[in-house]
């Protein structure tokens, strides 16, 4: 791992540990917005990481990695993986990024409508169940028009927006746009098959992986002192085997996820990266905060312990932009259509990010 | 407690034109392998293969040149097992003194013994067992009995071995033998020994697995001498040196790669119209299987940094027996058939073989619930 990488790293844990407490999760529940740590986060150049003035300081993909894994570790209350996404989607499409929360709005072209008006763009339809879409400035999502694909950024504020929530609480909200005009731009021919679902499902899985981790810490260290027939509960076997199953779907998660990051750096397909970590880390999030309420026992199932911060979010972040089935699917039909002869050459090939030694069959 | 080690690895670009390398002559060298021997890759015991890669410098390929090496990377070698194992060689003459004996040589053993084994291994050659298990030690190794008594220019070993695979056709042994009574610290006293499977007083007794396959043995010694050079490492440390051996063994791709053949024949027998119950089992196993080559790949990559990655290696292997044998369930959730061995179809005949061999997957190398406890220890739980 390189210093840059390091560094932002321990920085972005650090402003997330010290600001991000049961307090402030509560109160992001009753829908207080927490301004001064969004501030950080944007001066601490995070949001902006895979935007044109991040790559200029060295960042890139796995420094992105470690900031959505440290956002899903601490449950951090703001849209800050998914305006990590927006802006890269809008630089890669040539618009400008435009500075405050961006939310990502998974839609199909039934749902919204992108249709030209002069030089312009106009949008309508709606965008159901959008990850903190009543405090973005801008949604983004991708429409097609004709045989092209664009990248969409329509102002919030000239929409709809009706409040819903995820079991967490996070804001989940439906917009609804009537000829809104909005900026537009074509997808660059390289990222033609990507969408808003996929991107979102990426950053989920790697929410999920840092998420899974603080699971993994919290139930070892109440197995450590927790003590029942006098002596810590982590002290007896069933308990050790269950912990390392944990530990074992902790470690999936996020090599899974941090694997689909490089997938995508190296130039790989986004849903193809999106499937394999969105399957891979829904599976461990299933499984993480079963173990995890096992092992913490009634007081895990309670509102004061801070356990269900992080398992309300798993449950719901697993389904998110695509639950394990749907992404095994589209997976799924990629593999059959290779057929048992291909499968081998692709996963050592494409999916491995060895790009040039896929032998097509 | 972290298992932020287990760093993302990617294969340099010489590795990759190896694999080309390694595909085209698997093309050739294993066209007409059926899909049942294929899918028993490690129960195919062929020193005309074995000897065919070792001339290609396909074993004992991290070594140095001076003991029949090719001083390649652990990445490479990587690469070649892996496709080995996925095109379902017979790798299983070779493996042993590939994947333990050798490095465990280059570590421990005396120069004299690198240079009369290690290029013999390499060459394809000489063919190495391991005598660990016994029948009152399986996962308690540091319980076993079969001991070495200092006699006048060597040593003498009496004792009983069991689930030895090929101790009838390996040439050599490497086992592990008491050298001092068992005291209060239970893993002191034991010291590792090469054996001549020639040697008088060595006796083999096939044990038949289930499905009427004979791979692993009893291996009986009666008073065998062995010389004092045969004496590997350290008298009585032999529990370090075993511990360092199941490292390697542990940490490859054979953990992960043992039920492809049944995900390929699925693929095969699905086709490209394959509904969606099929699609979503086929889409889950390759997302697993992505992952844990990912995961087991960051393991060579530490491997290759000089890091002794024995937790990291420990959940690989869970994860990876778990999967491979969560394969031939899925084949009987989707297609519900009696399994037969006889079947008309690769597809039946593969689920057929594999149903009766991936118990061992969790049960070799170490049992889940004594990697589960590594993993525990690792967490600070024990």
């Amino acid at each position: 791992m390189n210093e840059t990488r390091a560094l932002l790293g321990e920085t972005v844990d650090r402003i997330l540990r010290d600001a991000v407490d049961d307090r402030l999760l509560a109160g992001a529940e009753r829908d207080e917005w927490p301004q001064a740590l969004w501030q950080t986060v944007v001066e601490s150049g995070l949001a902006g990481v895979l935007s044109a003035e991040g790559a200029a300081l060295g960042a890139g993909w796995p420094e992105a990695f470690d900031i959505v894994v440290a956002a899903g570790r601490h449950c951090a209350p703001l849209p800050l993986p998914e305006t990590i996404a927006c802006v890269w989607l809008l630089s890669a499409a040539g618009l400008e990024p435009p500075g405050g929360p961006v939310a990502l709005a998974a839609t199909s072209d039934e749902d919204m409508r992108l249709a030209r008006d002069g030089s312009g763009w106009r949008l309508a339809g709606t965008a159901a169940r959008v990850a903190w879409g009543r405090r973005a400035t801008h949604a983004v999502l991708t429409a097609t028009v004709g045989a092209e694909r664009f990248v969409v950024c329509a102002a919030i504020a000239d929409g709809l927006v009706s409040p819903g929530e995820n079991l967490a609480g996070e804001p989940r909200d439906t917009l609804a746009f009537s000829g809104a005009a909005v900026a537009a731009a074509p997808l660059p021919a390289a990222l033609a098959g990507v969408d808003t679902r996929a991107l979102g499902a990426l950053m989920r899985a790697a929410q999920i992986a840092g998420a899974v981790q603080a699971v993994l810490e919290l139930s070892v260290s109440y197995a450590n002192t927790r003590r029942q027939f006098g002596r810590p509960i982590g002290r007896f076997q069933a308990v050790q085997q269950s912990l390392a199953v944990l530990a074992a779907e902790a470690a999936a998660a996020r090599m899974a996820a941090e694997h689909a990051f490089f997938l995508v750096a190296s130039g790989g397909r986004v849903e193809d990266a999106a499937a394999i970590a969105k399957i891979r880390a829904g599976e461990a999030a299933g499984r993480a905060a079963a173990i995890a309420h096992q092992v913490h026992g009634a007081i895990g199932f309670a509102r004061e312990h801070r356990l269900h911060f992080l398992t309300r979010r798993l449950w719901s972040w697993r389904a998110e932009f695509g639950a394990e089935t749907a992404w095994a699917d589209r997976l799924g039909r990629d593999a059959v259509a290779r057929g048992g002869d291909g499968l081998w050459p692709w996963i050592t090939g494409a999916l491995s990010g060895a790009h040039t030694a896929e032998t097509e069959t | 407690m972290s298992f932020l080690g287990l760093a993302h690895c990617s294969l340099p670009p010489q590795a990759e034109s190896l694999r080309q390398e390694v595909r085209e002559f698997l093309a050739g060298a294993l066209a007409g392998r059926g899909a049942a021997a294929r899918a028993q890759s490690w129960d195919g015991f062929d020193p005309e293969f074995s000897r065919s890669i070792g001339a290609r410098g396909w074993i004992g390929m991290t070594w140095p040149r001076r003991y029949g090496g090719a001083e390649r990377s652990a990445l490479e070698r990587y690469v070649v097992i892996e496709e080995m194992l996925a095109a379902g060689a017979p790798v299983s003459a070779h493996w042993f003194g590939d994947r333990q004996t050798g490095p465990l040589l280059l570590r421990y053993g005396t120069e004299a013994q690198r240079v009369s084994i290690l290029p013999a291994i390499a060459r394809g050659e000489l063919f190495f067992c391991i005598g660990m298990s016994e029948p009152d030690a399986g996962s308690d190794v540091a319980a076993i009995r079969s001991r070495a008594r200092r006699v006048p220019g060597g040593w003498e070993l009496s004792g009983a071995k069991v689930w030895t695979t090929n101790a009838h056709r390996a040439h050599s042994m490497l086992g592990l033998f008491r050298t001092a009574p068992e005291a209060a610290e239970r893993h002191a006293g034991l010291s590792q020994f090469l054996v001549d499977m020639r040697s008088p007083g060595v006796s083999v007794r096939p044990i038949t697995d289930m499905a009427g396959r004979e791979h692993f043995n009893e291996v009986r010694l009666d008073q065998v001498f062995v010389p004092d050079s045969a004496l590997v490492g350290t008298e009585g440390d032999g529990w370090a040196q075993v511990m360092a051996e199941l490292a390697y063994e542990r940490s490859g791709p054979e953990r992960y790669l043992s039920g492809v053949q049944l995900l390929l024949e699925l693929v095969r027998a699905a086709g490209p119209a394959a509904g969606e119950r099929a699609r979503v089992a086929v889409g889950r196993a390759v997302a697993s299987m992505v992952t844990l080559r990912q995961m087991s790949l960051a393991i060579a990559g530490m491997l290759e940094a000089g890091a002794n990655p024995a937790q990291e290696a420990a959940i690989v292997k869970d994860l990876g027996t778990a999967f491979e044998q969560s394969l031939p369930e899925v084949v009987h959730e989707l297609l519900g058939v009696e399994p037969d061995r006889a079947a008309d179809t690769d597809l039946g005949r593969v689920h057929a073989v594999l149903l009766e061999l991936a118990p061992c997957f969790s049960l070799r190398g170490g049992t889940r619930e004594v990697l589960r406890g590594i993993i525990a220890r690792g967490l600070g739980l024990r």
